[in-house]
């Protein structure tokens, strides 16, 4: 269970809100509505007033760097510190799986990250967000440089992370793959937010 | 040790030189003589400010005077630092840890070499500690600068991938280790360039000093063998730290990216 409580994104008033294991949280808002910082604030990559809990722990109970590798931030350009791919990852078994449950093959690994593409580097950057399995995982626009093919097979890995029971919190410009995925959504504007519950159609 | 003094007539006569150069930027328009002048004047001026502050330092030979004088040292060269940057971290932050490095290494460097390696009497001689000081706030605080700006322009082009690492759970030691590993090596390169050709390109400084004092050139050799070591291993240990103090500087406690510490950049 993953609670936010009176947290202070930006401009916007104090949010709270629940996701529980095995579900998938939309954020929708029009763009600027503050949904990537509320996603950071929740990884605490910036600093924001109030409460996030998991299992019960806030996050300041423990160090930012154990908070993270729990509570896992996955921007929509992932970024690249080292040459090749394979720096990037932690060594475990079931990476070659991963990689092939987004369509990538192993090779990739070995190449110059300069020479993938886009879609290829943002599949990379979604299998390096669950490699190391965190227990929530906070999706910003994950599938926007994919073609309709790539979208479905990053689509069927984070269904499968839910199926795990991991929690998910996604944002997405698609509203379709929301309607896909999401059992419950959380509307940023103006006028404040507002949780809704429906049932995943798949 | 023995050397012709110089007198008024001979300053004069090398000022001979500069007013040839001045002559030929009239000639030919250059408006460069103005400069020259004021330039010249202005060098003379402080250098004969500084032998009479020094003469008057070395006449008291007390400690107190002496650790006036390293104060205003290292503040001036503090000072200099944050001249130097581009792009500043919020200004009394890097001031202080510049401060702090120079201080800190500046000050412990020197009176290792001054108490421990030449262990003049009194241990306080101003005649030992100023120019040892000078030489290694100047070079230390070369390196230091070198290593502030290298971190802080990595900082910035590499925000994204420093970022990433922090998302994945990484300490800000290890965000860092790329644009740390970078800044240290481009301030320590030039220390082992310059002790390369120490000697071969050009004689160092303070060993052409000693020489036209009248000191035998194997002794100007052991005391430069000896400066270039304190100098070298003062500048590595102040980018070292000043490099480490900039990551924790430029991150916090949480271990978050704070480039908003970063000031605005110098037009």
């Amino acid at each position: 269970m993953l609670r936010v409580d009176y947290l202070s994104v930006g401009g916007l008033a104090p949010l709270s809100f629940e996701a529980a294991a095995h579900e998938c949280l939309a954020i929708e808002g029009p763009s600027g509505s503050g949904k990537t910082r509320l996603l950071r604030a929740i990884a605490d990559l910036d600093a924001a007033a109030g409460y996030v809990y998991l299992e019960g722990v806030e996050r300041r109970e423990m160090p930012g760097p154990e908070w993270r590798r729990r509570v896992r931030y996955a921007s929509a350009e992932p970024a690249w510190w080292g040459a090749k791919a394979r720096e990037h990852f932690p060594a475990t078994a079931k990476l070659d799986r991963l990689l092939s449950a987004v369509g990538l093959e192993s090779v990739l690994l070995d190449r110059p990250i300069s020479e993938l593409s886009t879609g290829e580097r943002q599949r990379l950057g979604l299998v390096r967000a669950i490699a190391d399995d965190p227990r929530v995982l906070l999706l910003d626009e994950p599938t926007s440089a994919l073609d309709a093919q790539a979208a479905a097979l990053a689509e069927e890995l984070i269904k499968f992370q839910i199926l795990l029971g991991r929690i998910v919190i996604l944002v997405s410009h698609d509203s379709q793959q929301l309607t896909r995925l999401a059992n419950a959504r959380l509307q940023l504007t103006d006028a404040g937010t507002a949780r809704s519950r429906e049932s995943a159609a798949a | 040790m023995s050397y012709v003094q110089l007198s008024a007539t001979d300053l004069a006569l090398a000022a001979f030189l500069l007013v040839v150069n001045g002559a030929i930027s009239l000639a030919f328009r250059l408006g460069l003589a103005v400069s020259f002048g004021v330039a010249a004047v202005r060098m003379a001026v402080q250098l004969a400010a500084v032998g009479f502050v020094l003469n008057f330092i070395f006449a008291q030979t007390s400690p107190l005077w002496t650790m006036l004088i390293a104060l205003v040292m290292v503040l001036v060269a503090g000072y200099e630092l944050v001249q130097r940057q581009e792009r500043r971290l919020r200004s009394w932050l890097i001031y202080g840890l510049g401060n702090a490095t120079l201080l800190l290494v500046g000050g412990l460097a020197t009176l290792y070499a001054v108490v421990v390696v030449v262990h003049p009497s009194p241990w306080y001689a101003p005649r030992y500690i100023v120019p040892i000081l000078g030489m290694v706030l100047g070079n230390t605080l070369t390196s230091v600068s070198l290593a502030l700006q290298t971190l802080t322009e990595g900082a910035e082009r590499e925000r994204a991938a420093i970022e990433a690492r922090i998302a994945l759970g990484a300490t800000r030691f290890e965000a860092f280790a790329t644009v740390l590993r970078r800044a240290l090596r481009t301030a320590i390169t030039p220390l082992l360039n310059v002790m390369s050709v120490a000697g071969i390109v050009s004689l160092p400084g303070m060993m052409t000093g000693q020489i036209l004092a009248g000191v035998d050139p194997g002794e100007a050799a052991k005391y430069q063998i000896m400066i270039m070591f304190v100098l070298t291993g003062a500048s590595g240990l102040g980018a070292f730290a000043a490099a480490f103090g900039g990551v924790l500087l430029l991150t916090d406690a949480r271990h978050r990216l704070r480039l908003d510490r970063l000031g605005a950049a110098r037009a």
